[in-house]
């Protein structure tokens, strides 16, 4: 195999200018096979930290009251309690759950709010808000409010509020400003807007309101528990898994942001598989170039093929020269378009820290490795062929030409 | 003496039907160890048909095929391979050498090919095989720098690095001038006396037949010796 290796390797060099053209060729289907990858991957980073980036990846609250049957032993008659739609549903353990939660692996954060709603007032205006209460020192753990800050400050006191940027705009108020806010369970209090941020989705910015846990203890007559607890993953493609494995332990109800999200995952699956479809016509066209440039080399070779049959060379030996040749015109290909690749995107910043407009190729996600593969693995399958025509020739029509 | 090799009754027809032609007629011939041979006959004969069935590159229509004990009429295509390997040697008229290679990696070819690399040894045996035909100079040149004489020779050291016990000729000087011809056939006759190799030379050349001890001629199908 050794021998067979080196004919294989005599014979690209034999033609440097032919082996090269190839081996750029295929670099070139790998260059474009690793920029596809890094692009659709890249992509998807950008997309979901645009969109998933500022909301809580898993969010834990008290399961759902089903409706209880009240006659249970009777075959007859049906009485059942209604289920509970107006009243919300509190979760009161969760000091005992928190723990637990933060210990577990994966988990980059979590934060216990208590959630309602409630008008914000001042003077004639009212503007309807979904008021947030959170512990004062994770005002920024799940949307990060304070890189999203255009005026004040994050520090949550008790007699403070957190508005967003069309909120304020609505109500004609800056920071430092007093507004009052009344909550649905007729709690009013005056409250000292300490900042103002503008995350850039509507939702938030004209229609949220954060003060701390304690105010939203009062504002909503809820002396204890909380709705809910949101939390971080550090991985967010871990949040079904950990959701599942969440309501598994606690018999709580843990919802993976993926479940609101359902119309982004099936543009970043579309997306991935248009990209899988360019990744697949850049093999096969590899396959194809290698396959044909062999396929000729082959046959201006016949005599020598002959000769070396003639001198005992087996099939198996022939068909082994060919393979090789494929084999070390893909792997060369796939070393040199690899190597190019990451050369071309190692300089765009990493999709998390891409400028708006800059084109999200995310260097780490290249598949390099499975560039190299892929691209050898085909070149072999390539020469196939080619090594099948060569061990045919029959050294008796080729030597006495 | 003792007998190499022997064919009975050896049929070869090439295509069908009424394109059939019978070239071979049921042709005998024994050759003994250490024979320094001529194969003559008229263009068309059959004398490459029957060079290239005795070199186990083509299959008879019938009839046996023996050497060295061995039935080559029944082997399977990687059997006769191997047997090549060991025991045929073969310089033909054209297309004798492998291009990209130089005069010592082509003569250490059949070794090579057997041990899946090229020993030390082999080497060695190839620089001496090149020495003997006279072209120590010419060791490492590419088979593409050497002229139609030097060609040849390395294509008889080639042949003789297995020391197979036969060596089948096509017509090797069939492109030579006569200067060249001669020293090639002197050679081959130097290292039939010395090392007992037996050679089977086809020719249409009466002064190269002159260098052999016996001459096969091939008429009609069959073979008869002068
Ligand atoms: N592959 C083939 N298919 C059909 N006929 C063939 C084939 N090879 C040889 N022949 C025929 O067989 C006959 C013998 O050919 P062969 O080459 O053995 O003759 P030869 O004696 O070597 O002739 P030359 O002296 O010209 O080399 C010729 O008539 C030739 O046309
Ligand atoms: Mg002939």
């Amino acid at each position: 195999m050794l021998y067979g290796l080196k004919i294989a390797l005599r014979y690209l060099t034999a033609s440097k200018g032919q082996t090269g053209l190839l081996i750029a060729g295929v670099a070139v289907g790998v260059f474009v096979f690793i920029f596809m990858s890094a692009l659709i991957g890249g992509l998807a980073v950008f997309l979901l930290q645009r969109t998933v980036g500022d909301i809580a990846h898993v969010t834990i609250e008290a399961p759902d009251r089903d409706a209880i049957s009240l006659l249970p032993d009777s075959p007859d008659v049906l009485v059942v309690q209604q289920r509970a739609g107006n009243q919300r549903t509190l979760l009161r353990t969760a000091d005992a759950f928190l723990p637990l939660i933060e210990a577990l692996p994966g988990v980059a954060a979590t934060s216990q709010q208590i959630v309602g709603n409630g008008f914000v007032v001042r003077g004639q205006t009212r503007a309807p808000v979904g008021v947030t209460g959170v512990e004062a020192a994770k005002v920024s753990d799940i949307a990060n409010i304070a890189k999203a800050l255009v005026a004040g400050s994050t520090d949550l006191t008790n007699s403070g509020v957190i508005i967003g940027s069309g909120l304020a705009e609505d109500l004609g108020i800056s920071a430092g400003q007093v507004v009052r806010l009344q909550s649905d369970r007729d709690v009013e209090r005056t409250l000292v807007v300490t900042g103002i941020f503008e995350i850039g989705v509507d939702a938030l910015d004209s229609r949220a309101a954060f003060v701390s846990l304690a105010t939203a203890r009062t504002l909503f007559a809820q002396p204890q528990g909380v709705s809910r607890i949101e939390i971080k993953l550090a991985d967010l493609n871990q949040a079904n898994d950990f959701a599942s494995r969440i309501a598994a332990q606690t018999g709580l109800k843990a919802t993976p942001w993926t479940q609101g999200n359902a119309q982004l995952l099936d543009g970043l699956r579309a997306q991935a598989s248009s990209g899988n479809l360019i990744k697949g016509f850049a093999l096969i066209t590899i396959v194809i170039g290698v396959a044909s440039a062999l396929l000729l080399s082959t046959y201006r070779r016949r005599p020598e093929i002959g000769i070396m049959r003639a001198m005992g060379a087996s099939r198996r030996f022939v068909v082994g020269v060919f393979v090789a040749q494929g084999t070390l015109i893909g792997l060369m290909g796939g070393l040199i378009g690899a190597g190019l690749g990451f050369l071309a995107l190692a300089p765009f910043p990493v999709p998390e820290l891409a400028p708006p407009g800059g084109l999200p190729v995310d260097v780490r996600q290249g598949a390099y490795g499975l560039a190299i593969v892929l691209t050898t693995v085909g070149a072999i399958l390539a020469s196939i062929l080619p090594a099948r025509s060569a061990a045919r020739v029959d050294p008796v029509s080729v030597i006495g030409q | 003496m003792s007998e190499l090799l022997a064919i009975r009754d050896l049929v070869k027809t090439y295509g069908e039907g009424d394109a059939e032609t019978r070239v071979l007629k049921g042709l005998d011939l024994q050759m003994e160890t250490g024979e320094l041979s001529a194969l003559l006959g008229p263009s068309g004969s059959g004398k490459s048909t029957l060079l290239t069935i005795m070199g186990t590159l083509l299959q008879p229509t019938s009839g046996q095929h023996t050497m060295l004990g061995t039935d080559l009429t029944h082997a399977s295509d990687a059997e006769l391979t191997g047997f090549r390997n060991r025991h045929i040697g073969f310089v033909f008229q054209f297309h004798n050498l492998l291009p990209d290679f130089t005069a010592v990696e082509n003569v250490m070819f059949p070794a090579a090919v057997f041990a899946g690399r090229e020993t030390a040894a082999a080497r060695a045996r190839a620089r001496e095989l090149l020495a003997r035909v006279g072209l120590a100079d010419r060791m490492d040149f590419m088979a593409t720098q050497l002229s139609g004489g030097q060609k040849q020779r390395v294509a008889i050291a080639r042949a003789l690095m297995n020391k197979p016990e036969l060596v089948l000729a096509d017509e090797p000087t069939g492109n030579l001038d006569r200067e060249s011809a001669n020293q090639v056939m002197a050679l081959i006759g130097e290292i039939n006396s010395d090392e007992q190799t037996t050679f089977l030379i086809s020719t249409h050349d009466e002064t190269i037949a002159a260098h052999c001890r016996r001459r096969i001629l091939v008429s009609d199908g069959r073979v008869s010796t002068l």
